[in-house]
């Protein structure tokens, strides 16, 4: 599973470009679901069809990952650029990135410290005053090879780190997409719908068209998430913590959790000795809070890999974290398959039965 | 064009923290002793190569470049094994965040460097740019496994992957001064080509980002003639004033001023014109950051000259250079030599 992980996070998929992810997974999943179609918006929706029919779970996760759009060209070949998805810009200078599909080499560029005035070194550079430099002079030599609205992307390796942790870009969410894969390759009672959804990063768009297709009865989003237990922090306020195992968020910035749902997957952890832990903070939001809202309603969960230095090149990930994450779903699926009356309740947007 | 390129590439995968030059002064001990006479290194680590001229009792020149690069150091490792460090030579804190760096310990440590994260600042710390006494680097190791490896003091790179950008420029860390060690192969190699009369001495020195150490060692015990220092200047960057950056491609700066020998100076702006070397004039009022400031005054005094090559993006894992600076450099000097001297 690691194997595939490096090979995702590998792949460039900002947001609106998330077609080589798409590729890639559709290779991966094929022979083992018995429909994968790609919507009008770009989500790959895989389908396993269940033994009995009636009720149907989604699982969903993003194939995109925050990064960059070209949005003009100076006089002297630099390439002006804004983020795309919510991008720290303390991170920028001096950082490598990858600009369009040819993956030309570019920099990101600033001052150098000497030639500072006092008071411009304590402050932020802004993103309008940073470019990509990729070596060209002149403005002809960058619209050659760039075109206005490429993409570019961090360029970082996924590396293997000490204690079981991994560095990499885009492990929000390629670590859920990793996940969802080798989820296909097990088979449930019920109908099973995973969803590798387009453009998380600029407001969920792709989830809330997969959720209207699919009338999920329940959903559970398989995400990045926070996760600052560094130094500086108080410990109330680490979101996560890294080695602690899977994430459950109760709340957060886009969606109030299903309660009784929650609580499944977290005593079908404490059942299967998988280790969880609670998500502290209400920060960040994912793909649940489109899904949440679909049509009449419908019950979601997030289960996360906590991720320190998220949205920047080089997340670190616990490789215990994402395989607690990978069996949690599991064997959620698993406890799912004699529950489903449980769920079934607040179907069709009716009344809770009481 | 892009051979010197590919020298600068592998000088560039070398480690060489001011203070920590030995591996990398092996190194070079091997290239300059394809290309030179003989060569040795001193007890500082500094490398000096000797290529004899024809003539005898001629004068003696000594070419300098430092070899050493802008680093850190570890300071502590807190107890959940987050490690905090300080810095040799000038560096901007603000191109640090999210850096992969690596832990010279016993074994290469990968890393990369954290602060508090940008949803639990302030309103008003959002705006402040990042000091590094509020950096840390995060190994994913705990305490107990990081110290089995890593000790207060040892050495820290900034982790650079090479990129060779458009229109032959190559961008690293450690071009400052990797370029300047580039120009001395380069120079050796043009000698080869040409006669010259005296005797040259190649030499790459240690901690320059410190306080010119290397310098003021061998000037004092090569004691040559005159002195000709590499170094980088820095490249154009937008929003730079024009007369104190250039462009790159365009030739490596001559450097005028009153620490730099003046006669030498005319001579080495003479070669470049006869030889129609491309070049820049690099106007230097003071110390001009380099060894010159330490060669000058070496001794009785050595008349010392100054070529720098651009470079943009001083001192950060992104350092910028052209590959046609690198090799008319080379030219320059070596025709100055042979011409000249």
């Amino acid at each position: 599973m690691l194997d595939i992980l490096k090979e995702l996070t590998d792949i460039n998929g900002v947001s609106g470009d998330e077609g080589d992810v798409r590729e890639y997974i559709k290779k991966q999943i094929e022979g083992y679901v018995d429909e994968a179609r790609v919507d009008r918006i770009g989500n790959l929706i895989a389908y396993k069809k269940g033994k009995t029919s009636g009720f149907t779970v989604m699982l969903s996760a993003h194939m995109d990952e925050v990064g960059f759009i070209v949005t003009g060209f100076s006089e002297n070949g630099n390439i002006k650029f804004q983020p795309v998805g919510g991008i720290d810009e303390r991170i920028l200078p001096g950082k490598r990135v990858l600009v369009g599909k040819r993956k030309i080499p570019g920099i990101i560029g600033s001052k150098p410290v000497h030639l500072l005035e006092k008071e411009e070194r304590e402050k932020v550079v802004k993103i309008k005053d940073m470019y990509i430099d990729i070596g060209c002079d002149s403005k002809d030599c960058a619209e050659d090879l760039v075109k206005l609205g490429d993409y570019a992307v961090f360029f970082s390796e996924f590396t293997e780190l000490g204690n079981n942790t991994v560095k990499a870009k885009a492990l929000d969410d390629r670590a859920g997409c990793a996940v969802l894969i080798e989820i296909l390759r097990q088979r449930f009672d019920f109908d099973l719908y995973a969803c590798f959804t387009v453009q998380e990063e600029v407001g969920l768009r792709g989830a809330e068209v997969a959720a209207y297709s699919i009338r999920p009865d329940i959903a559970v989003v398989i995400e990045g998430t926070t996760c600052s237990d560094v130094p500086g922090i108080s410990r109330q306020n680490f979101s996560t913590e890294l080695g602690k195992g899977a994430a459950l968020a109760i709340m957060d910035r886009t969606s109030y959790y299903d309660k009784e749902l929650v609580d499944f997957i977290y005593n079908t952890a404490k059942k299967n000795n998988i280790d969880v832990q609670f998500k502290q903070t209400t920060t960040g939001g994912n793909d649940a809070g489109k899904i949440q809202t679909s049509r009449t309603g419908v019950r979601v969960a997030a289960i996360s890999v906590p991720c320190r230095y998220i949205h920047s090149p080089v997340s670190i990930m616990n490789i215990k974290d994402f395989e607690s994450c990978s069996k949690l779903v599991a064997a959620t699926l698993k406890e799912l398959e004699s529950s489903v009356d449980m769920f079934k309740k607040a179907g069709n947007g009716g009344e809770k039965n009481v | 064009m892009l051979g010197c390129l590919d020298t600068l590439k592998e000088l560039t995968q070398y480690t060489a923290v001011s203070g920590r030059e030995y591996e990398f002064a092996a190194v070079l001990k091997d290239k300059f002793s394809e290309i030179c006479d003989s060569v040795e290194i001193d007890k500082f680590y500094n490398v000096i190569a000797l290529k004899k001229g024809m003539g005898i009792n001629g004068p003696r020149i000594m070419v300098l470049a430092h070899l050493d690069e802008i680093g850190f150091l570890v300071k502590s490792i807190d107890k959940n094994g987050f490690i905090k460090f300080t810095n040799v030579g000038g560096i901007d804190a603000r191109i640090l965040l999210s850096h992969e760096v690596i832990i010279h310990g016993k074994k290469d440590i990968t890393g990369v460097i954290g602060a508090k994260p940008p949803h639990m600042l302030e309103a008003d710390e959002k705006k402040k740019a990042v000091k590094i006494d509020e950096l840390y680097i995060d190994t994913g190791m705990d305490a107990k496994e990081l110290k089995k490896y890593v000790s207060i003091g040892d050495a820290i790179t900034l982790k650079s992957h090479p990129f060779f950008l458009k229109d032959n420029k190559y961008s690293s860390k450690s071009v400052d001064n990797r370029c300047g060690v580039t120009v001395l192969i380069e120079t050796a190699n043009e000698l080869k080509k040409l006669k010259h009369k005296p005797d040259v001495y190649f030499v790459a020195t240690v901690q320059e980002e410190l306080n010119l150490a290397g310098a003021r060692i061998t000037s004092f015990n090569i004691e040559p003639d005159i002195a000709i220092v590499v170094d980088a200047c820095h490249g154009d960057v937008p929003g730079a004033p024009k007369e104190v950056v250039f462009p790159l491609g365009k030739g490596p700066a001559i450097g005028i001023g009153p620490i730099l020998n003046r006669e030498l100076t005319e001579r080495m702006l003479d070669t470049a014109k006869e030889n129609n070397i491309p070049h820049q004039v690099d106007v230097e009022p003071g110390s001009t950051g380099t060894d010159a400031w330490a060669t000058q005054v070496s001794k009785y005094g050595i008349p010392t000259v100054l070529v720098s090559i651009p470079v943009r993006y001083m001192h950060t894992s992104i350092e910028t250079v052209h590959a046609n600076d690198i090799k008319y450099a080379g030219k320059l000097i070596s025709r100055f030599i042979a011409e000249r001297v």
